[in-house]
């Protein structure tokens, strides 16, 4: 469904990625992996179409067609959303204009604002404050639910626990298995080893622009090489 | 002052509101800094002349000046704007060229003649409020300054394309990874505020005359009203319009000499204490 084949994106001068290759089967949870800075979050804006980085070479093929350097619009359009990292929620938007934003109120197919509101309770409540009244863990429900909005086949998520209670964190990870079960694609970027192999059925991890290991999240779990060389935990 | 005076200083704010809210929109919200806003300004006063005196119609006047003041902004913006975006200095000089441009064409095609925009029949002789005299017309510019906010204020806030522009000012990447072609809302607005600059210019032409230098003095009051009241703030284009236009019209009559220090010394206090302008955000 989404392959992304020897990609090499820049910022400027530099170059970020050397040639990143991955793929994500339809209604598949894959968590992508790596340290910091090791090019992860380029590889999600590179997929999506968003600049900077500049992709120079390689190719991003979804459901066949090529969209490498397609316009964000146009990508969104084909159904694939992003959670970005740090969720980028609309500090001027009520939540509910959040959702209804791309999407008429009074939808009746695939992702409606009611099912989004029974899904996320803690938004329904919220759904007069605006996104810069909302508690972490509220923004990254909303970020999520925004993303859902526009009826995805897939969702790029860039850390959507990041800075979050444990509570949540683990709310949010029943949320994203629950979303896999629904057959939604999900490509996760994650710091949390243990968040990711709970919720993914496929692990990538990157090194230096480079997706340099895959395997299954079961092997991964088991492979404390791996996870200590790549990513710096002892299991 | 007397409520003579009170009304004229009412009455000018609602033509500068409608000017200057068209203003706010690309320069507040869209971040462009269009100098050639007053050139449009009068460019659609003219327009609006030629169609009111050769067809008759006020409204066909306004209109007409309207529909081709928006599409003068859909080759401004699309033509030249959209090669220095978020370039400031940049979008300063173009625009203040193309204002060079667009007045000469003025001269060229309309002569150095001041013109007075004809209003209709209904509009023409005065009512008495509260025992005064007032004309007509300026009480209707009242009334659509009144309308106009009230129908930018619903469409900002109230509808879809409100909260799309809203959202696109606040981070118009995430809008764009949501689907949604920014740059066309970005037009749209664009559009929208050329439109509002053309009809200042049919309204304020029957009343204040159109004449060649007409387009920087409305260029310099909406710059006033939108560093005031800060940018992108439609409640604060508002306020700025109701102090600039009462300033005005106060200092006109009690400090002739000092008429533009009225308005441009409390602009001053305004931006030292609140450089973001009274209702403006840190962007």
């Amino acid at each position: 469904m989404l392959e992304v084949k020897d990609l090499h994106s820049f910022y400027g001068a530099a170059h970020v990625l050397h040639g990143a290759s991955l793929q994500v089967a339809p209604g598949e949870v894959v968590a992508l992996l790596g340290r910091n800075g090791m090019g992860k979050t380029t590889l999600i804006r590179s997929i999506m179409g968003l600049t900077p980085p500049t992709v120079k070479q390689g190719d991003v093929i979804w459901k066949g067609e090529t969209i490498t350097r397609m316009k964000p619009h146009d990508i969104a359009n084909k159904k694939i959303a992003i959670v970005p990292q740090g969720r980028r929620l609309f500090s001027s938007l009520t939540v509910t204009e959040h959702l209804t934003m791309f999407k008429s109120a009074r939808a009746t197919e695939g992702w409606t604002i009611d099912r989004i509101f029974s899904t996320f309770t803690r938004l329904c409540e919220r759904r007069h404050h605006r996104g810069s009244q909302l508690s972490g863990g509220e923004r990254g429900m909303l970020a999520v639910a925004r993303a859902l909005m526009q009826d995805p086949e897939l969702i790029l998520m860039d850390e959507p626990s990041e800075g979050l209670a444990p509570v949540m964190v683990q709310h949010l990870e029943g949320v994203i298995a629950e979303l896999g079960r629904t057959g939604l694609g999900i490509l996760l970027v994650e710091q949390n080893l243990y968040s990711a192999l709970a919720v993914s059925s496929r692990v990538y991890i990157m090194e230096t622009g480079k997706v340099v290991h895959s395997a299954t999240s079961e092997e991964l779990a088991k492979d404390e090489g791996a996870v200590q060389r790549w990513l710096g935990v002892h299991g | 002052m007397s409520l003579f005076q009170l009304l004229n200083g009412l009455t000018f704010a609602a033509l500068l509101f409608v000017v200057a809210s068209g203003f706010t929109l690309i320069f507040g919200l869209l971040r462009i800094v269009n100098l050639a806003h007053g050139a449009l300004y009068l460019f659609g006063g003219y327009i609006g002349f030629t169609i009111a005196t050769k067809l008759g119609s006020f409204t066909l006047g306004i209109l007409g000046a309207m529909a081709a003041v928006a599409v003068m902004g859909f080759a401004l913006n699309e033509g030249l704007l959209r090669f220095v975006r978020g370039f400031e200095l940049r979008q300063v000089l173009l625009s203040l060229g193309v204002a060079f441009v667009l007045n000469d064409m003025s001269l060229v095609i309309w002569g150095g003649d001041s013109f007075t925009v004809p209003i209709p029949e209904e509009l023409m002789g005065g009512f008495r409020v509260f025992g005064t005299f007032y004309p007509k017309y300026r009480l209707f510019v009242l009334l659509m300054g009144i309308l106009i906010f009230i129908g930018l204020w619903v469409l900002i806030n109230k509808t879809r394309l409100g909260a799309l522009i809203r959202a696109g000012v606040d981070d118009a990447e995430m809008v764009e990874a949501a689907g949604i072609n920014i740059q066309r809302v970005f037009l749209m607005t664009f559009l929208l505020g050329s439109a509002l600059a053309g009809m200042g210019g049919v309204m304020g032409g029957a009343f204040l005359s159109l004449y060649p230098s007409a387009d920087s003095e409305i260029l310099v009051f909406s710059l006033a009203i939108v560093i005031i009241g800060g940018r992108g703030s439609l409640i604060g284009v508002g306020v700025g319009s109701l102090m600039v236009g009462l300033l005005n019209t106060m200092g006109q009559v009690m400090f002739p000499e000092l008429a533009y220090f009225v308005i441009f010394g409390p602009m001053a206090a305004i931006l030292a204490f609140r450089p973001m302008g009274l209702f403006g955000k840190a962007v």
